[in-house]
């Protein structure tokens, strides 16, 4: 169908724009707030990430300033003679050790050829020959040096503080080797959450510490990063480090491209990628740049708590959605419902009006025709009369057809009469009777006509029976047009019921912000096929020359222009009802209490 | 002065207004038979003319005319003669034009067609009335 085809689209195309309307800001709001709050927490999550891994590098070298100084203390507080007295060894290392824990693993004393000439540890390490170790050849280039950690002879990780002096030509190194325990559990205190960790590399790859969790890069993955980000900061700033070859004035040995990273506070923190795996670093130099520290998290154990708030805004989001489309659904469906009755109404009212338009046109031409055959019925009826003034006259007195004549005249007059009548009801179905509306008693009112009627009835064999409601409240209507009404139902009764004898029933009673009068007979009924057409103009069941077929559709007129309704209720053989509604004053929601339509 | 000195026994003096020819033709008939003089005037034009010539103890008046409308007429012949009596004969359906003439000084109204009897009844009404005030 058609317009359900219109009613559907209507509904689809507001729920659309409800959606639509709703949904944009939400959405706009949501993804601007979102943005700027996933962003800022990223940034205060690496904040503060890279304050955690500052100060661990602080840490991390603050400890290795610390042993080198120890152990540059002892080589410019004691002779060659002394240090090389492994009595005097073993009782320093035992003050370290006490002081220290377990972190000084053992002290020796080597000569420039790389022979250990004094040992103090556990381990049986007199005499050994560092000539060919990696560690020994870098020391003797330097004043002191900090080896990488590596597994030498005695096949444990750690590694060496060594610190060279110039004794009478001969040059010797006191090396202390530091726990590699004690070292570790520096970096591996760095734990948080589920897969923060922290390890430390040196420039060439290697695992200076045990990395905790497994690194989500390889190794050169970071150091490259590293590498890239440490060149471009160092173009700008240049830091000492008291690691550095700057800080202590003896040193010569340190290259050029070790000294161009000794600088602190260098800390790089980003985001990564690597095999499908996202994670976020935090890394920063140790030891003048030869080791890098290197903090790796899960990013979604990182941003944990964004995410978890991102999944739940998400959820809140979907939810709303649903919830907006649901009841725009409703709204839609329930307006257009509104609008669906209120088109239907109109198209009603519509028709109606058009129903009225017709009655008015039928009305105006009745008038017209009325008016003008007026004037030949009153000259014709007035013809005749002259003719009866004429038969008065003695010439006539005597002519056989006498009596005829004055038959024949008395018809013409009678007949000029029912012109008359007619013509007269057609000008009352098209005129404005007095259209005051005043308060009406409707029972005064209804007494009044129903003696009017008595005389009629009585003639008729009719009984009119009243049962008038004493509490009937007052209307506000026409009283002329009111009497018009029910004296048309209360004659068409009993016409309805002839000369065989009825009853006429007037009942008022008050319902929904109507006054109802029933004008119910005992009559003859009317067929059902007729009852649609009852108050058409000129509709009549009433013989030919009887009734003009105007009365109902007057009534009908009349009680619509006043806002009531006029019903009828008919079965043949049995009778019929009229009832008249009538709405009482006060009453505007008359919507609600809309009588039954025209059966 | 016109209508003002008569005696009941004289016949009553009409001039009967109306463009109906049939009509005014049938009623002058009738009427000259119960002893009223009719003069006829078949518009308001010649009523206000016939007016001027004659005088009349009544007046009946047709308020739908083709040339002039019923209510002019009866204004100027209430400017003209104050206390002449007008009848006016209406179409059902125009009290309000009815009502209108007897605000503007008409006697009365009847409604057309109507009956003669009734008709001579209130034009010797109207007659009577004039002699009440006389009297």
């Amino acid at each position: 169908m058609e317009s359900s085809h219109y009613y559907r689209s209507l509904t689809r195309n507001m729920v659309l724009i409800m959606m639509l309307v709703s949904f944009t800001p939400l959405l706009l709001i949501s993804g601007i707030i979102g943005y700027q709050f996933e962003t800022s927490y990223r940034q205060k999550s690496l904040a503060h990430l890279s304050e955690l891994v500052r100060k661990h590098q602080q840490n991390i070298d603050s400890f290795l300033i610390e042993k080198l100084s120890y152990i540059q203390v002892l080589v410019h507080s004691y002779s060659p003679d002394q240090l090389s007295d492994e009595a005097f060894l073993n009782h320093k290392l035992s003050v370290l050790q006490q002081a220290y824990g377990g972190v000084f693993v053992d002290l020796g004393l080597v000569n420039d050829e790389g022979m250990q000439v004094a040992y103090a540890g556990k381990l049986k390490l007199e005499k050994a020959n560092y000539a060919q170790a990696e560690w020994f050849k870098r020391a003797m280039k330097r004043h002191y040096f900090i080896s990488d950690v590596f597994l030498g002879l005695r096949r444990q990780p750690h590694f060496i503080v060594a610190v060279k002096q110039e004794w009478g030509g001969h040059q010797s190194i006191l090396r202390a080797t530091i726990d590699f325990e004690a070292f570790n559990s520096l970096v591996e205190n760095i734990k948080i959450g589920e897969t923060g960790s922290a390890f430390i590399l040196n420039t060439a790859g290697e695992f200076q510490t045990m990395p905790r969790v497994e690194p989500f890069a390889t190794k050169e993955f970071f150091l490259e990063i590293f590498e890239r980000e440490n060149r471009k900061t160092t173009e700008v700033e240049t830091v000492d480090h008291p690691l550095g070859a700057d800080v202590l004035p003896m040193v010569e040995s340190y290259s050029p491209k070790e000294a161009g990273k000794m600088k602190d506070k260098t800390v790089i923190e980003g985001e990564g990628e690597f095999q499908g795996k996202s994670f976020i670093y935090v890394m920063t130099p140790l030891k003048g740049g030869e080791w890098v520290l290197v903090y790796q998290q899960d990013a979604s154990d990182a941003f944990s708590h964004l995410y978890a708030a991102r999944k739940l805004s998400i959820v809140i989001l979907m939810l709303a959605g649903v919830t907006i489309g649901i009841i725009s659904f409703f709204v839609a469906q329930k307006m257009v419902h509104y609008i669906e009755s209120a088109d239907k109404e109109k198209e009603m009212m519509n028709e109606q009006v058009i129903e009225a338009g017709k009655l008015a046109s039928v009305g105006e031409l009745a008038a017209g025709i009325a008016h003008e055959i007026n004037n030949p019925v009153a000259v014709m009826v007035e013809e005749a009369g002259w003719m009866e003034d004429l038969l008065q006259e003695d010439e006539f007195k005597s002519g056989e057809n006498l009596a005829e004549f004055e038959r024949a005249l008395k018809q013409i007059k009678t007949q000029g009469a029912r012109c008359k009548e007619i013509t007269h009801k057609l000008l009352s179905f098209a005129r404005k009777t007095d259209p005051k509306i005043r308060s009406v008693e409707l029972n005064e009112l209804l007494e009044d006509i129903i003696s009017i009627s008595e005389q009629r009835a009585r003639y008729s064999n009719v009984k009119i029976e009243k049962q008038l409601a004493e509490d009937l409240p007052f209307v506000n209507a026409s009283p002329s047009e009111m009497q018009q009404v029910f004296l048309n139902l209360i004659n068409n009764a009993i016409d309805a019921i002839g000369t065989n004898g009825g009853t006429i029933t007037v009942t008022t009673r008050v319902d929904g912000g109507f006054a109802i009068v029933d004008v119910a007979d005992t009559g003859s009924g009317i067929p059902k096929a007729m009852l649609a057409r009852i108050f058409d103009p000129f509709f009549t069941t009433k013989p030919v020359g009887k009734g003009t077929g105007l009365g109902l559709s007057i009534c009908y007129g009349i009680v619509k222009k006043m806002g009531g309704q006029i019903s009828v209720n008919s079965a043949v053989g049995v009778g019929t009802t009229f009832h008249v509604y009538v709405p009482l004053p006060g009453d505007t929601g008359a919507n609600e209490n809309t009588p039954p339509s025209v059966a | 002065m016109p209508g003002s000195k008569r005696d009941s026994k004289d016949p009553i003096r009409l001039l009967l207004v109306d463009d109906e020819k049939g009509y005014v033709d049938v009623l002058t008939k009738r009427m000259s038979k119960r002893n009223i003089i009719v003069t006829s005037a078949l518009s308001g034009s010649e009523a206000v003319q016939t007016l001027r010539r004659e005088s009349f103890d009544v007046v009946v008046l047709d308020l739908k005319m083709e040339d002039m409308d019923g209510i002019e007429v009866l204004k100027i012949f209430k400017i003209m003669d104050p206390e002449l009596p007008v009848i006016m004969l209406t179409g059902h359906g125009s009290e309000t034009a009815a009502r209108e003439g007897i605000q503007h000084g008409a006697f009365d109204y009847l409604t057309k067609p109507c009956d003669l009897t009734e008709l001579i009844a209130k034009i010797n009404e109207a007659c009577h009335r004039g002699e009440e005030v006389l009297e």
